[in-house]
């Protein structure tokens, strides 16, 4: 006899579950309007903080660390090089912050109602890349402001090709750490203490405040060893035309998003099937 | 020859009980540490049958053990039993929320499992986008629920509000539209859990037909949890009863309804003979007797009334003691909960005592009644309290022509007055 389908205790390892998870596409769209719709609901400036968000997170680090603290920026104009590290930092932080939650903030979905969990996640990236791509669009706007008010240091050039691979990279880090991080605060909840001090501490390992190049010789590896430094200085490299860029780091990035993927994956899916108990 | 929709073998789910995550992380690494050495889970062992109301010594109780049943295609199995049989679970485990310990579950055909309605309906979102968002959470494509969605919203009665936000709906608009998107779901395995409890009677009946509906034309499998006994046998095709967790009883829905009610009732008196410290009761009180006898005539009717009374023993000299009285219906409804002060002045005595109380004629409709009882200190701590120490039948009387027991928890008599215009 060919069941449809069996429960079992354990699960393979990597059954991902894939034809399942196809099927439930729409639901993925679904979760992903009605994340905008619902976030905006109940705010008067509605979608406008979609752009409000970098702009004043851009201003607050221009003045702290731009004017008080006076750190380098590779001799790029302060606003637009705290707005290219904010930009593609922050895709990875929400997408970050929101899949951590992922099991804790669903609960009572989860609780009620089974489909591939993974749908969640996934959802998540896809809902912050639109967001992304909303904020990428003032970045630009900003560029070419700059850009053709002809400051001569603004350089963008063909590495704004790889964006989109940057993107996936980014993506796989959000999913990846984030996964594991909701698996386990299903059972540990100090993690979501300590989550919002993580990401911000990691934000600082991360050149997004300062360009890799300002950095003493010796400590600059160590920096470089942070596989999501890669990813925004060459980012900043791309549009920007100056910051640390090898194919080699970047790689580096990519060899690490695959591995933290895995990783995160084989443990969600551990945790998937029982969290409901613990949580 | 019939198919098997879905085999459950060996079916076990072992839960933690008390506060989870204290100590957690040493625990979890003994159980990983006996695990890698290819023991068995040393906390699995200590798991003992599910009896809430004696407190054991492990911290892990199993919610399911072994459970084994099919389910044919095209059966309603109703399964049912007390609060803690673990109905619950089991719809869980088939359902994919949670995964069992042991045991395995074969299925065949696609599940969808109504465990709550209107999972996921967001209050701003309208009545279409939840419509939709709904059954995509429920697994159905966007093509299948256009193609249903006059249906649903026919069915749920809605129209006029259908672009509405939800948080403007009455609770009994929202609980229509969300039962209407599952019910129109087309999966071969259909998992209800009392989602029947809400709405009104009328909806209710509608709920009922869609069910049977389902399973009568479209040949697909229900199973569905209830304690509404008259839902399961005019609902269901075979019954499954649970207690504490381990299987009980399988047979027709009649059997199975018939097996559930007669395990719940206890005798229709109670009398201890022998020593005292051997009778029901703890150090505070000792339970002698019980008895419900009729007020009027010789045998417990509708017209009878009801005398009750219990005789107890009681241990805690100087407190205000009270006794409550708990009297619950054949379909698990409480009738009433009330009580009286035994002594209201701190002055109990170690001594005997009997509290006699009085249910007047014609109050009570026909039926199987059983007692609780609760004593307690203030009305505020329990001291001692058994359920189910007696049971009881009131049998019906005819009504004008009509000999039928008619609906409803109470029958009593109304002085009616006619004016004619």
């Amino acid at each position: 006899m060919a069941w449809t389908e069996v429960i079992e205790p354990k699960s393979k390892l990597f059954d991902l579950k894939f034809k399942e998870a196809w099927h439930y596409r729409d639901l993925l769209t679904m979760w992903v309007k009605r994340d905008f719709t619902a976030t905006y609901k109940q705010t008067i400036l509605g979608p406008i903080w979609f752009f409000l968000q970098p702009l004043l997170m851009t201003i607050m680090f221009t003045i702290v660390f731009g004017k008080f603290a006076k750190l380098s920026t590779d001799g790029l104009p302060q606003v637009l090089f705290y707005l290219a590290g904010v930009t593609i930092w922050n895709y990875f932080s929400e997408s970050f912050t929101k899949t951590a939650n992922v099991f804790k903030d669903n609960a009572s979905i989860f609780g009620k109602v089974y489909f591939p969990r993974i749908i969640m996640p996934l959802s998540i990236v896809t809902s912050n890349l639109v967001r992304f791509l909303i904020q990428f669009f003032l970045f630009i706007g900003f560029l070419c402001y700059y850009k053709f008010s002809g400051n001569p240091s603004v350089q963008p050039n063909l590495m704004i090709l790889v964006t989109p691979f940057l993107l996936v990279i980014m993506a796989g880090f959000a999913l990846g750490a984030g996964m594991i991080i909701s698996s386990m605060t299903t059972k540990y909840r100090d993690l979501s203490f300590l989550l919002t001090f993580g990401v911000q501490l990691l934000m600082y390992a991360t050149p997004v405040i300062y360009p890799i190049n300002s950095l003493p010789e010796k400590y600059k590896i160590y920096v470089m060893a942070n596989p999501i430094a890669p990813v925004v200085e060459t980012f900043r490299y791309a549009y920007l035309g100056t910051g640390a860029f090898s194919w080699g780091s970047l790689f580096y990035s990519f060899g690490a998003m695959i591995v933290l993927l895995f990783v995160g994956i084989f443990i969600f899916n551990k945790v998937e099937k029982n969290f409901m108990d613990t949580v | 020859m019939s198919e098997v929709a879905i085999k459950v073998e060996q079916l076990s789910k072992l839960y933690a009980l008390g506060q989870i995550g204290t100590g957690t992380i040493s625990r979890d690494l003994e159980r990983w540490y006996a695990r890698i050495r290819g023991k068995e889970d040393p906390y699995a062992k200590i798991g003992q049958i599910n009896d809430r109301t004696s407190k054991g010594s492990s911290d892990f109780v199993w919610s399911l053990r072994d459970i084994n049943f099919e389910v044919q295609k095209g059966e309603v199995l109703g399964i049912i039993g007390k609060n803690g049989a673990g109905k619950s679970t089991l719809l869980k485990i088939l359902s994919k929320i949670t995964s069992p310990t042991t045991g395995k579950i074969s299925i065949d055909g696609r599940i969808a499992s109504l465990l709550e309605v209107g999972t996921g309906f967001h209050p701003e979102m309208t009545g279409r986008e939840n419509i939709f968002m709904n059954g995509a959470i429920l697994g159905m494509r966007k093509f299948e629920i256009q193609r249903k969605f006059d249906e649903i919203v026919d069915f749920a009665g809605v129209a006029a509000y259908i672009d509405t936000p939800v948080k403007r709906y009455s609770s009994g608009m929202y609980v229509r539209l969300a039962f209407a998107v599952a019910a129109f779901l087309e999966p071969e395995i259909l998992i209800v859990d009392e989602v029947l409890a809400v709405g009104d009677a009328e909806f209710q009946k509608k709920c009922i037909g869609r069910m049977k509906d389902v399973s009568v034309n479209d040949g697909r499998t229900v199973l569905f949890v209830s304690h509404n006994m008259a839902a399961v046998k005019s609902l269901c095709t075979k019954g499954l009863v649970l207690k504490n967790g381990t299987f009980d009883f399988y047979g027709t829905q009649y059997q199975a309804v018939d097996h559930y009610q007669s395990s719940q009732l206890a005798n229709a008196s109670f009398m201890h003979e022998g020593e005292l410290e051997l009778a029901p009761g703890n150090q505070n009180i000792r339970m002698l007797r019980f008895i419900a006898k009729p007020l009027i005539g010789d045998s417990l009717s509708i017209s009878s009334g009801v005398h009750f009374e219990v005789e107890f023993y009681n241990y805690k000299e100087n407190i205000n003691l009270d006794v409550t009285f708990e009297l619950v219906n054949m379909d698990e409804v409480v009738v009433f909960h009330h009580g009286a002060f035994v002594c209201s002045n701190k002055d109990s005595k170690k001594a005997a005592y009997i509290v006699i109380g009085k249910l007047p004629p014609n109050l009570l409709n026909a039926g199987n009644y059983r007692f609780n009882i609760i004593f307690g200190e203030n009305q505020r701590f329990g001291l001692y309290s058994k359920n189910d120490v007696i049971q009881f039948e009131l049998t019906n009387e005819s009504f004008g022509t009509n000999s039928k027991v008619l609906p409803g928890v109470v029958r009593p008599e109304i002085a009616y007055e006619i004016i004619n215009l």
